[in-house]
């Protein structure tokens, strides 16, 4: 509490000391993917940031994410892009900063309230150089339906074993589909499934880092092992599951049709106001009783500064505001599921969003295995793994052939991996 | 066409000659006058363009989003590298498969569609526009409705077939790597099949009475004068629908597969084609980083294959075309 106090007389402090230079009207654009959360920022964030900003207007301008970095960097190379970039983590980002698009803030105070491993998403390998403030990141785990496992008498499985038993009891009965998920849109056969269960398997940092090292591959077992068990989910998943795509898997299980979401937390919001039944949530199972669990904190918004912006004093003061406790606070319990990566310490007040936020402490916390370094080359590794892992779902590819593709993309161009 | 004694006529009294020079002057600056429009715009957001994409994949990208010369080397990188050539051919295998499939469906039924409307049917004009219909509608929402209705879980497909005794037939067409290519271009052939259509029906609408009524007398039935008489003069509409077919297959195939089965070309890249391998290395796809340069290299390449097409048909079906006087 005393060091949240600190930071927010020091914010404070730093904004009244830069109040001279501010004090110029200026309005500044926000440049994001997240068109959802447009509400939020103009009626609750926005103007939170007003109260103790009165001189800067602030505009949030999303764009579809599916055409944000398309557009981001036709804006930006056009000279038109706003003056704050909502920042996709890792080589997105980085490629902007080296072509000079990302101004360069590792001067910021704020950055200081983060911890090391959020700051590296947005940083050069050599952490030489911030670019963006992180301001949250999604936790993967599998969202379900309590009040169908209250009826069926089942509990949270926290082995793998345990798992397919309730897997087993849920198709048994019959009334619900197991599992959500379906390989049409390729990407949640990669991110809710095998980035998601993985890192039990391949010891979270310490498998990711032996990657991007080079001393492990895709082809060892423990990066075999958690296609097994998404072989083994498609006799659980929903018939027909190949054209079923994501916004299906959604709807089924709001609708009360499926009994287990995998999931991200991102889901947390849309769940709670789709969903009249009670939910819960449970971390990836472990393999044997008693191991260390892991889970997949993806590092995945940062917020950072055009270079090339006109009001670089207005901006830099906001993101000065986005680093702040203050900031953190809001966002979370705004938007549950987006977990501030702030170290400073709050209240969480959605108890889904709670009971994923608490895995930090009980489980190791890794990231996308793809997403650092690994995805630099062509053909692109995170593009492969939506791929393999679909194919491993609809039965074009065993757990060997996948890994052994994605083995043999990552070969082809990263240095490390070709001895 | 032109009669020459109407020509005669309108110059008669003046001297033949300088009367039809000073109208030739006259018609020449109305030419650059309705022209220059045209003529810019097309410069400005074709020509220009092309030539600069053409430019643009004779170079290379640094990290720093400088440019260096790298002459054919993005050619022989996406013709000869495992890994991009692998993407490239399956993208063009993928585009000839859309292509042959828009040839026998579409164009036939477009045909079948245009003779029956040209028989002047009843209610003909409702279903000229029903059937034109949805190609006025977006992509987006066409992309939609039709995974919808072949969707699995809320889908219409399986209870229609259920109703006539064939669920057993039901598959996940979108979802299998077999069947996703052939279902996306019925989709674009239902949404398409209104223009061959149109271009047909008005080709056989300009076909005079006469000869069908000399046809007639001379003792052939429908059938035969649709062979015979009617098919031979719309040969060349036929060659243009053929060759718009053509154009479109790597243009507007785009969009219906990125809105249904995304930029990855899902399931496998089966669905892969030319355009969404350009879309994701021109714009990025979430970890690929965009590359303006092997972009360009793909565009122009769809640009040459687009030529090479365009070229052989000219030069060796459009000139064999019979054209008759009507």
């Amino acid at each position: 509490m005393n060091t949240m106090l600190k930071t927010t007389t020091a914010t404070l402090a730093l904004c009244i000391a830069s109040g001279s230079v501010m004090a110029q009207d200026a309005t500044i654009t926000i440049e994001s993917w997240r068109s959802e959360d447009q509400a939020i920022w103009d009626n609750v964030l926005i103007p939170a940031f007003q109260e103790s900003h009165p001189g800067i207007e602030v505009q949030f301008t999303p764009t579809a994410p599916t055409e944000y970095n398309a557009a981001l960097n036709a804006r930006l190379e056009g000279g038109t892009a706003g003056d704050l970039i909502v920042c996709r983590p890792f080589d997105g980002s980085l490629a902007l900063f080296e072509r000079g698009q990302l101004a360069d803030i590792s001067d910021l105070e704020g950055l200081s309230n983060f911890p090391d491993f959020a700051r590296a998403a947005w940083q050069t390998d050599d952490a030489s150089a911030t670019f963006c403030v992180p301001m949250a990141s999604v936790i993967h785990g599998f969202i379900y339906n309590a009040d169908a496992f209250a009826e069926l008498g089942l509990e949270e499985p926290t082995t793998v074993d345990e798992f397919f038993a309730v897997l087993d009891a849920i198709q048994e009965d019959g009334t619900y589909t197991p599992l959500a998920i379906g390989s049409a849109d390729q990407w949640e056969a990669a991110t809710m499934a095998y980035t998601n269960i993985g890192p039990t398997y391949w010891g979270g940092e310490a498998g990711r880092q032996a990657l991007i090292e080079g001393s492990a591959a895709f082809t060892d077992p423990e990066y075999v092992a958690p296609f097994e068990v998404m072989e083994r989910w498609t006799d659980y998943m929903g018939r027909s599951y190949q054209a079923q795509g994501y916004t299906d898997s959604q709807n089924l299980f709001t609708l009360g049709r499926a009994a287990i979401y995998p999931t991200g937390s991102w889901e947390i919001s849309g769940f709670n106001a789709q969903a009249d039944f009670e939910m819960g949530a449970f971390p990836p199972p472990v393999q044997a009783a008693g191991d260390t669990c892991y889970i997949s904190d993806h590092t995945d918004i940062g917020i950072g500064m055009n270079a090339a912006t006109d009001n670089p004093e207005a901006a830099r003061t906001f993101l000065e505001w986005v680093a702040s406790p203050e900031f953190a606070e809001l966002y979370t319990n705004e938007l549950p599921g987006f977990f501030s990566l702030s170290n400073a310490e709050f209240e969480v007040e959605d108890p889904l969003a709670q009971e994923m936020i608490s895995w930090r402490q009980e489980c190791e916390s890794t990231i996308r295995v793809a997403h650092q370094i690994l995805s630099r080359g062509e053909p692109n590794t995170w593009n492969n793994m939506w791929t393999v892992s679909a194919n491993v779902f609809n039965d074009a590819a065993s757990p060997e052939e996948a890994a052994a593709a994605l083995q043999d993309g990552l070969a082809a161009w990263y240095a490390p991996q070709q001895n | 066409m032109s009669d020459p004694t109407t020509e005669h006529l309108t110059t008669a009294g003046k001297s033949p000659a300088s009367g039809r020079k000073k109208r030739r002057v006259a018609g020449r600056a109305h030419i650059v006058v309705f022209l220059a429009p045209a003529v810019l715009i097309y410069t400005v957001f074709s020509i220009y363009p092309l030539v600069e994409s053409l430019r643009l994949s004779l170079f290379d990208g640094l990290p720093d989003g400088s440019a260096v010369w790298n002459g054919l080397g993005n050619y022989a990188t996406l013709l000869f590298d495992a890994n991009w050539a692998g993407q490239f051919w399956n993208a063009l295998w993928n585009n000839l498969i859309l292509f042959f499939i828009h040839m026998v469906v579409q164009n036939p039924i477009g045909l079948l569609l245009a003779a029956l409307l040209s028989l002047a049917p009843r209610f003909g004009g409702t279903y000229r526009t029903l059937i034109f219909v949805p190609t006025l509608l977006s992509v987006v929402i066409v992309g939609f409705i039709w995974e919808l209705i072949l969707s699995p879980l809320w889908g219409v497909s399986e209870t229609i077939l259920g109703g006539i005794g064939l669920a057993w037939l039901y598959q996940p067409w979108l979802g299998l790597e077999s069947s996703a290519l052939v279902t996306v271009s019925l989709i674009s052939v239902w949404q398409y099949v209104g223009i061959p259509m149109m271009l047909i029906y008005a080709a056989l609408l300009s076909i005079p009475d006469e000869l069908i009524d000399a046809a007639r007398v001379d003792g052939l039935n429908g059938w035969w004068i649709f062979w015979k008489v009617k098919l031979p003069l719309i040969l060349p509409t036929l060659g243009i629908v053929a060759i718009l077919t053509y154009i479109g297959n790597f243009t507007a195939s785009f969009d219906l597969i990125y809105s249904i089965q995304g930029a990855l070309g899902a399931p496998n890249y089966s669905t892969d084609v030319m355009g969404t391998l350009l879309f994701r290395t021109f714009f990025g796809q979430q970890l690929q980083i965009g590359d303006t340069y092997m972009g360009a290299t793909i565009a122009s390449m769809m640009f040459f294959i687009i030529l090479i097409g365009v070229s052989f048909y000219l030069v060796l079906v459009q000139r064999r075309l019979q054209r008759y006087e009507m």
